[in-house]
């Protein structure tokens, strides 16, 4: 299992960025043609990022871009970049309904098929910044086989609920959060919280983190490098944790290899689940 | 009437050398006048200063660089030696930075005809490499220009010092006044050498002046200058702190390393260089030693505030200052009593009876590039043209127990780690480990450096690797073209030549 | 294709270029760069943006480049955009690209 902790946001008009980004080892690099990047600059940055796509410098992280919505002019052209570029995934910015997703969805498979590629190699991920998008958030993460994750984008989403962030332990996105949490779980995919906006904040930013690790959250999207770390750090299991988990593994392993079909540690019955989580836990190992 | 020493040479032919007595102030008669015998040594302009100095055409003026890119001093000096006339003087500056510049003036107008100094920066360092001089500039490290002077080659005859603030009669210090660069490691050395020297400050103050580093006892002229330097610009350049991400993913890198080598016991010792990252390493540092319980026994530098805030809390127990890289390094020195400052004899010249780099468990340091040998430059860019300075580098390199070289792998479009660097300033054997943003590499001769660090996970692969990473970002960069003729001539610490640099093809 | 109109893409930022096209009456390919690493990788710059006009099949105009170190992928990418802009084009086929 690779973890999906951090999303790395680049903007897609920045060669000094799109040329150093992977040095801070995101789970994933998310290369930008939205709001980064100026109406003007949009015909530029689809090079830069259809060119940064094949670096081999990003080969171990994934690798995911961020289109404009396809009701604008650029969605569209965004998007065969993305795909003749073998993305890894597709990040819809602003979804509202599951239609969005079989709209997209149905893109992809024609951009793939156009260009020789794999039917369903590319991946897809919604960020959800409004009420429609939190209400349908269910039918969102389900729309399609190739949805992996659901991102909560707190702006828009509080401009859209016309309040905004009040630090703290904000209310007013905690039923958004949970909405999204609930609707990933469901559709077995993954979950991302918020970007945090004030990058020399760092107390601010690990309080965050804290909430949405145990909210349940896999990830958060990032707007700066120093987040990664801080991260990554964050989400590290503790020695027992650790401890823990590779035991569980070694069981369900040992077990496997005698062709038996319960797991046990310690006398005590092992469930699927808790194997799974102790993937999770090994998955979020930091490496120096 | 025969004299004493008539009668004592009849007795002993040997004896006839010695004086006769001649009066009380024979030999000192500024103490005949009130006046004279305190006042003498101060002058009323640099103008009357450099008069009474003795200084004549051909003859090796010397500075210190306490005030790195705030100097004020030499550009001062040589614009009033230049209009005084003099010529064919040899500029012994203990370094050279960005703001001395106007160097090259005087170079054109054959003001300054010879240089010796730790490195050039900025116009001048392009303009050296250009053709400039006549003579090859001689770069030596901190610790090898004593040895220079101990060794006579660098014979200073009027050094011009500039300090924080002095009394009457000389006594002078860099870490309190107004305008405080806080240790005066370099101007010591230049104190106790120099045939004459003259103290310019913007403070003259009561007698006796303390604490006194250098001492009355050294000094002949003093003149009061209202601009020394400018304190708010010591800590820019080379030792600016910084925000940078990569920058502070390399220092973490660099603790990480520290933290794993072996070396990181209660008691180690450390000392951070003048490049950001390394200057940055010390807050990541900090959080391992505060983790760890453990406490560093001194720490060596080139000091910066953010070792001074670390001595503070109590996790270094003794600062060593041969130079203070910013305002909270200085006041630190004015108020610590165990920060201590030294001279550059004491800090790292490898024929002085003892010296600190010996002392030295782990130092991190920076590099312009690095090769396959892991051989250092720090002087000459990626073009060829001289825009650093050797320093410390080679001295605690050579000394220390562990020495970690730190960069990003790529700046810009130009890798760091090369085939063979351009100029040799620092031997690869004296150069342990090179931590980057890829990655790390660790020097043969260290494997079980090598595998402390792969056992903590860190990402250790070989200098190869690493060269091959940049290139594969970069391409492959076509081998630099200069002509024959040599500008400038790299001593390492013992006097001696490791290479030469030649002038760039324009 | 064929540059039109003037049109710039990129900035002087670090490891970014800037590239002017224009169209010129002389019926060649001018190409003038100027660069910080010109010593080192003067030749490589000059190999990537031939190569790149060459696929875009642009055989006059005028092309300044002003770079600031910018890696091979970015000067591709500059360049295209340029040519799309001084083309007024319909966006370049993406088989042109790489």
């Amino acid at each position: 299992m690779k973890a999906r902790r951090s999303m790395l946001f680049v903007p897609g008009d920045n060669p000094a960025m799109l040329s150093t980004a992977f040095v801070y080892k995101p789970d994933s690099v998310m290369f930008d043609l939205e709001d980064a990047v100026s109406p003007r600059e949009k015909d530029s940055a689809r090079f830069l990022v259809f060119h940064a796509l094949s670096l081999a410098a990003y080969k171990d992280i994934e690798r995911v871009v961020r289109i404009n919505r396809l009701d604008s002019e650029y969605g569209l052209k965004d998007l065969a970049v993305a795909v003749k570029g073998r993305a890894d995934v597709v990040r819809l910015p602003k979804t509202d309904s599951a239609e969005d997703i079989r709209e997209l969805e149905a893109h992809v498979t024609r951009l793939e098929k156009e260009y020789g590629h794999p039917t369903g190699e590319t991946k897809l991920i919604a960020a959800i910044e409004s009420a429609s998008g939190v209400v349908n958030a269910l039918t969102i993460a389900t729309a399609s086989p190739r949805m992996i994750a659901i991102a909560l984008a707190g702006f828009d989403y509080l401009v859209d609920m016309q309040t905004r962030r009040s630090g703290g332990s904000e209310p007013e996105l905690f039923y958004a959060r949970a909405t999204v949490l609930h609707a990933a779980r469901a559709a077995r995919i993954d979950a991302f919280d918020v970007a945090y906006g004030d990058v020399n904040d760092d107390e601010g930013f690990l309080r965050e983190v804290q909430i949405a690790k145990q909210l349940g959250f896999n990830g958060k999207s990032l707007i700066h490098p120093r987040q990664v770390d801080l991260l990554h750090r964050a989400y590290a299991p503790t020695e027992k944790e650790l401890e823990r988990a590779k035991r569980v593994i070694a069981a369900a392993e040992a077990a496997h290899r005698n062709g038996l079909g319960v797991v046990s540690l310690d006398g005590k019955m092992i469930d699927p689940p808790v194997i799974h989580e102790a993937e999770l836990v090994l998955s979020r190992v930091q490496v120096a | 009437m025969n004299t004493q020493v008539e009668e004592l040479s009849k007795q002993n032919s040997q004896m006839d050398r010695l004086p006769q007595f001649a009066g009380a102030n024979a030999q000192t008669p500024s103490l005949a006048n009130p006046e004279t015998k305190l006042h003498r040594k101060v002058c009323g302009s640099l103008e009357e200063a450099i008069k009474r100095s003795g200084l004549q055409d051909g003859m090796t003026i010397s500075f210190h660089h306490g005030f790195r890119e705030g100097d004020k001093v030499v550009n001062k000096v040589l614009d009033t030696v230049a209009k005084m006339g003099f010529k064919n003087l040899t500029l012994a500056s203990s370094s050279l930075l960005n703001c001395h510049d106007p160097v090259i003036e005087h170079i054109k107008n054959g003001v300054i005809t010879r240089i010796y100094s730790s490195g050039l920066r900025g116009k001048l360092g392009e303009a050296v490499s250009s053709g400039l001089l006549g003579v090859p500039v001689q770069i030596h490290s901190h610790g090898g220009r004593v040895h220079l002077i101990q060794s006579g080659e660098l014979q200073i005859d009027v050094a011009f010092l500039g300090v924080s603030c002095c009394d009457e009669f000389g006594n002078a210090n860099g870490s309190h006044g107004k305008l405080s660069c806080g240790s005066l490691g370099y101007a010591k050395v230049d104190a106790e050498y120099a045939s004459t020297v003259v103290l310019l400050t913007p403070e003259i103050v009561p007698f006796p002046n303390y604490p006194a580093s250098i001492s009355q006892d050294r000094v002949d002229l003093i003149v009061q200058v209202d601009d020394i330097g400018d304190p708010s610009l010591i800590g820019v350049g080379a030792a600016r702190v910084t925000k940078n991400p990569r920058e502070l993913l390399i220092a973490r890198r660099a603790a990480d390393v520290i933290e794993h080598s072996g070396y990181f016991k209660d008691g180690f010792s450390m000392q951070t260089g003048s490049g950001a990252a390394s200057t940055a390493a010390i807050r990541f540092l900090e959080e391992r030693m505060t983790a760890k319980g453990i406490t560093a026994g001194f720490a060596l530098g080139g000091i910066t505030g953010a070792i001074a805030d670390v001595h503070k809390k109590g996790l270094i127990k003794t600062v060593v200052d041969v130079q203070s890289f910013d305002r909270d390094a200085a006041e630190s020195l004015a108020t610590s009593p165990a920060h201590l400052e030294i001279s550059a004899n004491e800090y790292a010249n490898p024929t002085s009876k003892g010296v600190y780099v010996d002392r030295v468990d782990v130092v991190i340091l920076s590099a312009l590039e690095i090769d396959l040998g892991f051989n250092v430059n720090v002087i000459t860019g990626s073009d060829g043209v001289i825009r650093g300075a050797s320093g410390g580098h080679c001295d605690v390199a050579a000394a220390a127990n562990l020495t970690i070289v730190v960069a990003p792998l790529v700046r810009g479009r130009i890798p760091t780690v090369v085939r063979r660097v351009a100029t040799v300033v620092t031997p690869g054997e004296s150069v342990d480990v090179l931590v980057t943003d890829h990655g790390i590499a660790v020097n043969p001769k260290r494997p079980e450096v090598d595998q402390l660090l792969r056992d903590a996970h860190l990402p250790v692969m070989t200098i190869e690797e690493l060269r091959q990473r940049a290139v594969s970002l970069t391409g492959e960069p076509e081998p630099l073209e200069f002509i024959e003729r040599i500008v400038a001539i790299v001593r390492y610490r013992d006097g001696s030549v490791i290479d030469v640099v030649r002038q760039v093809k324009n | 294709m064929k540059i039109l109109k003037e049109a710039i893409a990129g900035t002087l930022e670090s490891s970014d270029l800037l590239v002017k096209v224009a169209p010129n009456n002389t019926g060649t390919l001018d190409v003038v760069i100027r660069s910080e690493v010109i010593k080192q990788f003067g030749k490589q710059i000059r190999r990537v943006i031939d190569e790149t006009l060459g696929k875009l099949e642009v055989s006059q105009g005028s092309v300044v480049v002003e770079d600031k170190g910018a890696l091979d992928y970015a000067i591709r990418a500059r360049v295209q955009a340029a040519v799309q802009r001084g083309a007024a084009a319909e966006d370049l086929k993406l088989e042109q690209l790489s």
